[in-house]
């Protein structure tokens, strides 16, 4: 690209450019508007559906702008009246073979064709002949069709090859014929589909759940941020008579770009799950009692107190950092350690090497910077979808990404460097890398067998480069050695070493002082208290923690059953396995019902507010925890707001840096106390959280079954397979 | 790209081989129309799903653009059908010298309609076919990829003779 700019003229206006711009960026830019329909910014250009057709001095035609580069000295007019016949022209054919369905039609009230048709649409049509129809096809359960709508802009079929990586829509046919399929019948399956909605301009593929559930102009739009990874995906809930109805994208660049995963899409239908808990309940000589919210938090704070010191909470990392910091809170003022939100995590014994808070290292945008990337123990498309989205990008303009896994995910671009052997390899197989990366292992990891060299990694020496600690990675028994390895290679390479990590909040729990090593800011405790395995106090709370899913198949739940008098949870949701585990339960509202803050993984702060009325008595989590916080007479614990639970915790975060390469110690063993099995560290698509694990529509679709397709087989069963 | 490959046999292998080497290197998907016809001849006139998967993986190319190609040109079925295929052509040169009696007769003697292939498998009649820039010779039609020109019907009969003989050779 030169940096000569290029001087034009659009409705008289003086306008600058850059050389190879075409038309319309420029005019987007000027804020002059360019009616559209298969034009998207993130997209590439099909110029096929002509709406966008204008006036060039000294053309012989009307000009598609969307195609059109920008020339020196070029005059443009939008909105003269030969500009205005070519494109009512257009609209005028776009219509003939449109269905007149607006008033049945999801999209009515926010659809691209129905306005633009009111711009620019013949009140009468001249079209006496027979509209074509389409037959639809069955896309899977996120998105619905009515395929006669379409107007063949092929923004969704672009989306697959250019966005997802895997083109799963195709035009087939032509002329009048020609329509938009998979041609053979299949669902429609990428993480990412749902923005294939949000593209399509008129009512032909359109959300599935939320079907003739709402019109567009009845719902208020309401910001959010997105509850089910660590990117925080902006979010707007579109609310219905205080009911979600459905969440879509809010546009952020540094954050999720205009996208938004299905996940995150589609998971709101958990919100209104048929076991949502509606009263306070408490356990009485084996039989669950209602409770007035006083009685129940009485009889709480009543507990804790007998408790003493001997308490210990389970806390998600998807709870907000207002209620992570009461927490936190809460167990300085009883003299308690003994609380984690590492909940999958099973190797602790280098905790001392955490940084202050787990995050990417770098920015999220700055992830399609990279030249290389090696991903260690992560399935990156599960774990965080936009991330691995943008890491496509990265790949696709060159940088070189290195896999170390169990199993070969597909990752939808060319994977430079894979070593795909059993999570019982991965240390050796890292050892291997830094030897190869002309590294030394300390003593105690020298004597690891099976390490060979005969790998390089000089592709994470070209600046930026990235190492990833992924999901799985950190769920590993020798999670330290993984991490030591990984943190001596990215000193060898100069890559930044950086956390993929669950849930939506670790950052903001780690800042908050949910963990038994560190108080808020990440300030040492004086005494460590037990962990996540280890702790068996007589007073236990679960805060949005379901006993099983959420935590590590290593720990002992009878243990801490049996140590444990009260099971205090705190949770939207009443499952059996709560009912059985747990002496109270009290009900707090989904990320919906509740003002709160995310630290995303690149350590943005970002705040919500709730969007939905609450679901029975449920309460803010926050609220319930300061209230008990003051009946405990935490001194100073009466937050007018969870503003000013936030104000008081950043107060303690301030010099939180963004570091994830602490001053090391080397492990002083090598191996894993035990062997892992890889079923053991994968957490499915949506089975992380409790609001995913009931989103109905996601649950039927081909990743929630189909959770490991056959093709999709680890190393030692190949082997297996072909005979040892 | 592929070398082998199970459903295609050594024959249509080398056929697209030898188009995908007039493209110049990494571009070799551009050959995939010369393939279709290459695996449709030796299908007997037809495609199938695996077939054009096929052709996806020896061109390693996303199979759904394979449909694509296949959905969009005319010269390709997606649907077994007659070996023998007849198109007659309608436009409107055709259809001023009488492509309209020459369509009729064959659907007479054939007894199949436009679209249809024969019960015994032999003969596919496509639908409405366009203008095949034989309008010099109108009427015309076309048998598998031979043009037959200044069509009566007693030449359209003396056709249907010759291909049916062919075809049971
Ligand atoms: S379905 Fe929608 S997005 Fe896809 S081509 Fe049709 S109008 Fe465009
Ligand atoms: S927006 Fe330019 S042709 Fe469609
Ligand atoms: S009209 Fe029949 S060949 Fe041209």
């Amino acid at each position: 690209m030169t940096d000569k700019r290029i001087n034009l003229e659009v409705n008289g206006e003086a306008l600058e450019a850059s050389p190879g711009q075409m038309l319309i960026e420029v005019t987007d830019k000027a804020n002059i508007y360019i009616p559209r329909f298969c034009y998207h910014d993130k997209l590439s250009i099909a110029a096929n559906c002509r709406m966008c057709l204008v006036e060039v001095e000294g053309a012989n035609k009307p000009v598609p702008a969307c195609a059109t580069p920008v020339a020196p000295d070029m005059k443009v007019h939008t909105r003269s009246p030969y500009a205005i016949a070519a494109q009512k022209a257009t609209m005028e054919f776009l219509l003939i073979n449109h269905p007149l369905d607006c008033p049945i039609c999801d999209q009515g009230g926010e659809c691209e064709l129905q306005d633009l048709a009111m711009g620019y649409g013949r009140d009468v049509s001249r079209f006496s002949e027979g509209k074509r129809s389409v037959k639809d096809e069955n896309l899977g359960p996120l998105v619905s069709t009515d395929m006669t709508r379409c107007i063949h802009c092929t923004r969704c079929v672009r989306f697959g090859e250019e966005i997802a990586g895997i083109q799963e829509l195709g035009t087939m046919g032509r002329g009048e014929h020609m329509r938009i399929s998979t041609y053979v019948a299949k669902t429609v399956d990428h993480e990412l589909s749902g923005n294939i909605i949000d593209l399509c301009p008129v009512g032909a593929l359109n959300n599935k759940p939320y079907r003739f559930a709402a019109r567009a102009w009845e719902m208020e739009q309401r910001e959010s941020i997105a509850p089910h990874d660590c990117v925080g995906s902006n979010i707007y809930a579109h609310v219905l008579r205080g009911v979600v109805k459905r969440v879509v994208p809010r546009p952020n660049e540094a954050v999720n770009e205009t996208w938004l995963s299905d996940r995150d899409r589609f998971s709101y239908e958990g919100i209104y799950s048929e076991d949502r808990l509606k009263v306070p309940m408490v356990k009485e000589n084996g039989v669950w009692q209602e409770r007035s919210w006083e009685d129940a938090l009485e009889h709480v704070a009543l507990k804790l107190r007998q408790s003493g010191s001997d308490i210990g909470a389970l806390v998600s990392p998807s709870s907000t950092c207002e209620e992570a910091w009461i927490i936190n809170r809460l167990f300085e003022h009883a003299g308690s350690a003994d609380l984690d939100s590492r909940l999958r995590r099973t190797d602790f014994h280098d905790q001392n090497n955490d940084p202050v808070y787990p995050s990417l290292g770098i920015p999220i945008a700055e992830l399609e910077q990279q030249q290389g990337v090696l991903l260690v123990g992560s399935d990156l498309r599960r774990e965080a979808p936009i991330l691995a989205h943008r890491l496509r990008k990265a790949a696709l303009k060159g940088c070189s990404v290195g896999v170390l896994n169990a199993v070969d995910h597909p990752y939808l671009f060319t994977v430079a460097d894979t070593h795909i052997v059993e999570p019982d390899e991965w240390c050796a197989t890292l050892a291997g890398l830094v030897v190869a990366a002309g590294g030394e292992l300390p003593p105690a990891l020298a004597s690891m067998s099976n390490v060979s060299s005969s790998g390089s990694v000089d592709y994470l020496k070209h600046a930026p480069s990235l190492i990833l600690l992924g999901q799985m990675a950190q769920r590993h028994p020798a999670f330290g050695t993984l991490r030591y390895l990984a943190a001596v290679l990215a000193q060898l390479t100069g890559a930044t070493l950086g956390y993929v990590t669950d849930g939506a909040n670790t950052a903001g729990v780690s800042l908050a002082g949910v963990l038994p090593h560190r108080s808020a800011g990440g300030k040492p405790r004086p005494e460590v208290g037990h962990n996540v395995l280890s702790m068996r106090p007589k007073t236990l709370l679960l805060v949005n923690v379901e006993s099983v899913t959420d935590l590590s198949d290593q720990i002992d739940r009878n243990a801490i059953r049996q140590a444990a008098e009260t099971v205090v949870a705190f949770t939207p949701y009443a499952p059996d396995t709560l009912l059985d585990d747990a002496d109270v339960l009290l009900p707090i509202g989904t990320w919906a019902e509740t003002s709160g803050t995310f630290v995303n993984v690149a350590g943005l702060w970002q705040s919500f507010t709730g969007v939905s009325n609450p679901v029975g008595a449920a309460r803010p989590a926050w609220k319930v925890l300061r209230v008990l916080a003051n009946l405990l007479k935490v001194p100073d614990s009466d937050y007018e707001s969870s503003a000013a639970v936030l104000a008081e915790m950043r107060g303690h975060c301030e010099s939180a840096l963004m570091n994830n390469m602490p001053e090391f110690v080397a492990p002083e063993s090598s191996l894993a106390e035990r062997s892992t099995e890889i079923s053991e560290l994968e957490v499915s698509l949506y089975q992380g959280d409790n609001i995913v694990r009931r989103a109905t529509a996601l649950q039927k679709t081909q990743q929630a079954s189909h959770e490991r397709p056959a093709a999709l087989v680890s190393s030692s069963t190949v082997e297996a397979l072909n005979g040892g | 790209m592929a070398t082998e490959h199970p459903m295609l046999s050594e024959h249509v292998r080398a056929e697209i081989d030898r188009w995908v080497a007039k493209f110049p290197p990494g571009k070799q998907r551009s050959a995939v129309i010369s393939a279709l016809h290459a695996v449709q001849h030796d299908n007997r006139g037809y495609l199938t799903e695996e077939l054009m998967q096929a052709v996806a993986e020896y061109l390693d190319m996303p199979v759904i653009q394979v449909y694509e190609v296949a959905a969009f040109y005319s010269m390709f079925e997606a649907k077994p059908v007659g070996r023998c295929s007849i198109s007659v052509c309608t436009n409107i040169a055709c259809m001023l010298r009488g492509s309209d009696e020459i369509l009729q007769h064959i659907e007479n003697r054939l007894g199949i309609k436009e679209g249809e292939s024969t019960a015994d498998g032999k003969f596919y009649l496509r639908r409405e076919e366009e203008c095949l820039a034989a309008c010099n010779n109108a009427p015309m039609l076309m048998i598998n990829h031979k043009y037959h020109e200044n069509l009566t019907t007693q030449k359209v009969d003396e056709l249907l003779d010759a291909a049916a003989t062919e075809d049971s050779k």
